[in-house]
């Protein structure tokens, strides 16, 4: 029964886990934007070709953000939360 | 320029012994304490000791001590490139170091503005030292950056830095600036305060570690596939890991080289755009105008 108890907890940690990072296709919908726009900005002005890339880079660093809050939360899962989460069971059924 | 004497270069071998130190140092540290295993093997920082403290115990872990050691190796090249400073002429040393120093004060000023044209130091600073402690990922030892305490106390002190600017017009200015643009607003302007440093530790400590887990199961990946693939080779050659040369270093000059600069460009910039965006320019010259006329009147009177 114990066992099945943690497999549990394993399990849905990594479902959790990889749940957690389809936050990544926002990151990138945005950022491929970003990068279209600024490609395009660079064909109509290409003496402005320093700017635009240091600006972009900014840009899809921010906009990274949300991915790598998931990011954070799926390692956490992956690594903190199990041996946590098994912890606070074994406190729980005092063994 | 100064003519090369004995003296000169035996401190240039100094300086020079004094950047390599720390890496061979740390790279016989991780030899002499991992453990042996095998597969894939990603841990946090490793803790080598702790010490007993009041409230609670400090650990000691590797990235700590890895953070010390890029310190030291950074103070060195400092040295090393402002080693004989010449007003004519000078060396090659001595043009890239200016080179450097010119571009470092261009881009805070054209960012920030001229009053904060002091900053430039601090700002090459946070560049070189996260940028040299992501760099450290290409010697195979565990970057600091890749360990949120590090990031989170740079983090810490930019999130100080920036809210001595905002308080510099007075306080009033601060809290006035919270209720803006509608006072419904504050406690969402409240919790944005607080969320720049947590979103920039997150951003550039989630940037390493995200390389350096994609490196790990990379390099697994190949072994596995490689033990798969030509496992039926004969002899040593089959238990070698064919598939494992080469393929990570294209991986590793994105993830390590490209990511690392670019997040420490990313880690100062923020900082110059929070700092001097955050600096109430107007109420604080303001301020400053009305003060200087108070005291003026004052010595009138007197």
């Amino acid at each position: 029964m114990l066992e099945l108890a943690i497999g549990i907890i394993l399990g849905a940690c990594a479902l959790g886990a990889g749940t957690a990072m389809v936050a990544g296709i926002g990151p990138g919908i945005g950022e491929g934007n970003a990068v279209a726009k600024a490609c395009e900005a660079i064909g109509r002005q290409p003496e402005s070709k320093g700017s635009v890339t240091s600006t972009m880079l900014m840009g899809c660093a921010i906009a990274e953000t949300t991915g790598l809050y998931a990011l954070v939360i799926a390692i956490l899962l992956i690594f903190v939360a199990p041996n946590l989460l098994v912890n606070i069971l074994l406190r729980a059924i005092g063994a | 320029m100064k003519s090369r004497s004995r003296r000169f270069a035996a401190v240039d071998i100094l300086l020079i012994l004094m950047m390599a130190l720390p890496i061979a140092a740390a790279i016989v540290l991780k030899v002499l304490t991992t453990p042996p295993s095998d597969g894939i093997n990603i841990t946090g920082a490793r803790i080598f000791f702790t010490i007993p403290m009041p409230v609670q115990d400090l650990p000691i872990t590797e990235a700590q001590i890895n953070s010390w050691l890029v310190l030291i190796t950074v103070f060195g090249l400092c040295l090393y490139l402002t080693h004989g400073l010449s007003v004519r002429g000078g060396s090659k040393r001595q043009h890239a170091v200016e080179w450097i120093v010119e571009k470092c004060q261009n881009m805070v000023v054209d960012s920030m503005g001229e009053y904060f044209a002091g900053f430039a130091p601090f700002i090459t600073a946070i560049i070189g030292l996260s940028a040299c402690s992501s760099l450290m990922s290409l010697f195979g030892l565990f970057p600091p950056t890749s360990d949120l305490n590090v990031v989170a106390g740079w983090a810490v002190l930019v999130f100080i830095l920036i809210t001595y600017y905002k308080l510099k017009a007075g306080p009033l200015v601060y809290l006035k600036s919270l209720t803006e643009p509608v006072a419904l607003l504050t406690p969402i302007n409240i919790i944005g305060e607080f969320a720049n440093p947590i979103s920039m530790s997150f951003r550039h400590y989630g940037n390493v570690l995200s390389g350096t887990v994609i490196s790990v199961l990379l390099a697994a990946g190949l072994q596995g596939l490689s033990s798969m693939v030509l496992g039926w080779l004969p002899g040593f050659l089959g238990e070698l890991s064919l598939l494992q040369i080469g393929i990570p270093a294209v991986l590793s000059v994105y993830f390590d080289l490209f990511s690392g600069c670019l997040q420490a460009y990313i880690f100062a910039m923020l900082t110059m755009m929070y700092v001097s965006g955050g600096f109430p320019a107007e109420e604080y010259f303001a301020r400053k105008a009305r003060k200087e006329q108070k005291r003026k009147q004052k010595l009138e009177v007197n």
